[in-house]
């Protein structure tokens, strides 16, 4: 009797539920969180055919069909796409490297009070030094070579993933490391099964900033320190510099940007899923 | 130290001796709990009442072993579970997932965790909810996730803070049912705080009176009720009287 009654209970809470909708309804969120996007880009290009037919520095400023065209052939060359990936590979690798030492810095810094106290400011202070100062230091390091592009990356990207960690071991609410603590976790397996996985919302908001250290850190580096043989983002933009070629400077800042957006966006997309999974929407 | 054989024989048991507890230092420190003296009974429910800030959770944790008394002793036999009025769960893992976590921190094996998890959460009848995340599950729901979760933890002692203060009426009465049924299987010894008398009388062998700031034990009731027991019965709602009335004349001493 009282399971029955408990069942039916059960029930009336969750016919709440809003039901999910159908294809159509997916399309029209699709389209709803688009145009605004595609709006923009048609408005920009708009501004940018004026700018051009109003003469501004008519001698190398470009038209965006011109740009876009060349842009189009770059593209079908395939050294933009070995440019490209040299860039990413860069990107993803050092990401990667600074993600370890990010979170392993951050969970002993989150968790021990003493090294918190050390070096918790410095890690902010590493977060807002420009990635350039570190330049020199790594040539001298290294020499003019991947290795000094990937440690300015990382010195650049990891103090900002140590912090994203922090802040999201310091957002734990109480009471779920009291359950844990209840249940006989302890340390490491406490960090692991409670602050890790309760910090990872708070984490990867915190990872689209470091992203964004990581791909500014890249091009900064990979704009001075040239290393002949391997195209990259940074190699082009500098031949085109030499050239004078503004089409092709604008080619490359385009996809820079686009690189950086979907990177970004991924990070977003990932984001939501993990809201949506915790019920934080 | 109980010696090991006395432990067997008896189930475990809680027993406070002259235990205080004052949080902070000098002039910002708050005396939380004095000079309390009580004993829960194995196999039984002790209920404690009091107004809030008497130091009821203060007692549980130190029950649990999440705060130190300043000073007395606090002996609880046996592995200690504790709920809260939240019901805590994790909300990265599913109900399953929470029931088993708390299996693995045992070093309970992959294969029987699922297994145990899913009998615990059919003890609570969320059997066809495993699969649900906590912020899918109503209120009252969540908070029989935690009882199986505070189960799979095969606690000798049980605390609850107040597990049932934020569920309708009606949730409430249905998990009093539950908590009779799940503790007169087990034996397990059950400190309920609430700070609704007859919550308290409906559900305990005794209810310990606790007076405010700081908590001491003012009075303690045994419940010669037999079971099963309803919140609107003629006995339960008169012994609450008898509790309330003590319990205001209390409160009132502080406003004069
Ligand atoms: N961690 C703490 N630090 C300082 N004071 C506390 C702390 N926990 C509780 N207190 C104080 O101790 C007293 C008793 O609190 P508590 O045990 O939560 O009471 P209850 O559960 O009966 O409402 C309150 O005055 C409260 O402010
Ligand atoms: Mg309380």
């Amino acid at each position: 009797m009282a399971h029955d009654t408990i069942a039916g209970l059960d029930a009336l809470d969750l016919a709440a539920e809003a039901a999910p909708g159908g294809a159509g309804a997916r399309a029209g969120r699709v389209w709803n969180a688009a145009w605004p996007k595609l709006a923009a880009i048609v408005i920009f290009l708009a501004l940018w055919e004026i700018l051009y037919l109003a003469g501004w520095k008519s001698l190398i400023f470009p038209a965006p069909g011109t740009t876009l065209s060349d842009l189009g052939t770059q593209l079908s060359s395939g050294q933009l796409w070995q440019a490209i990936e040299t860039t990413l590979g860069r990107a993803l690798g050092g990401f990667a490297i600074a993600l370890v030492i990010g979170v392993v810095v951050g969970s002993l810094v989150s968790r021990i009070g003493a090294l918190r106290q050390a070096v918790g400011s410095m890690l902010t202070g590493l977060q807002t030094m420009p990635s350039v100062a570190w330049i020199p230091f790594a040539i001298i390091l290294f020499g003019s070579s991947t290795s000094t592009i990937g440690f300015v990356v990382v010195m650049a990207s990891a103090p900002s993933i140590a912090n994203a960690l922090i802040a999201g071991v310091d957002y734990t609410p109480p009471l779920l490391v009291k359950a844990g603590r209840l249940m006989g976790l302890a340390r490491l397996r406490l960090h692991w099964h409670v602050y890790l996985p309760s910090s990872l919302p708070t984490f990867v908001s915190g990872l689209k900033q470091a992203w964004a250290f990581t791909w500014h850190s890249l091009l900064t580096a990979e704009l001075v320190v040239l290393i002949p043989n391997h195209p990259s983002l940074g190699i082009l933009l500098d031949s085109d510099q030499q050239q004078a070629d503004m089409p092709s400077t604008i080619a490359v800042m385009l996809v820079i940007l686009i690189l950086g957006v979907v990177v970004d966006g991924l990070f977003g997309l990932w984001n939501r899923s993990i809201q949506r999974r915790r019920g934080l929407e | 130290m109980p010696d090991a054989t006395a432990t067997k024989e008896t189930p475990a048991a809680v027993t406070l001796t002259g235990v205080s507890k004052t949080y902070g230092r000098g002039a910002a420190s708050v005396r939380a709990l004095d000079q309390v003296t009580l004993s829960a009974e194995p196999g039984e429910v002790t209920c404690l009442i009091g107004a809030s800030g008497c130091g009821k959770s203060t007692l549980l944790s130190l029950i649990a072993g999440l705060e130190r008394p300043t000073a007395g002793e606090v002996a609880a036999g046996g592995r200690v579970a504790l709920m809260f009025q939240e019901a805590g769960l994790f909300p990265w893992l599913t109900a399953a997932g929470n029931v088993e976590l708390a299996l693995r921190a045992r070093g309970t094996g992959r294969a029987e965790r699922k297994q145990r998890a899913a009998g615990l959460l059919e003890t609570v009848h969320l059997g066809g909810f495993g699969k649900k995340r906590p912020h899918e599950l109503s209120g009252g729901m969540r908070q029989r996730v935690a009882l199986a979760r505070a189960l799979a933890a095969d606690a000798d002692v049980l605390l609850m803070d107040e597990p049932f203060g934020a569920l309708d009426a009606m949730t409430r009465d249905l998990l009093h049912e539950e908590v009779d049924r799940i503790t007169a299987g087990r034996d397990l010894t059950v400190v309920f705080v609430t700070h609704n008398v007859r919550e308290a009388v409906r559900l305990g062998d005794q209810v310990v009176l606790l007076s405010s700031r700081p908590g001491t034990v003012l009075e303690r009731y045994e419940v010669p009720i037999e079971r099963p027991r309803r919140i609107d019965s003629a006995p339960v709602a008169e012994l609450a009287g008898t509790i309330t009335d003590r319990l205001r004349e209390e409160v009132s001493r502080h406003g004069t």
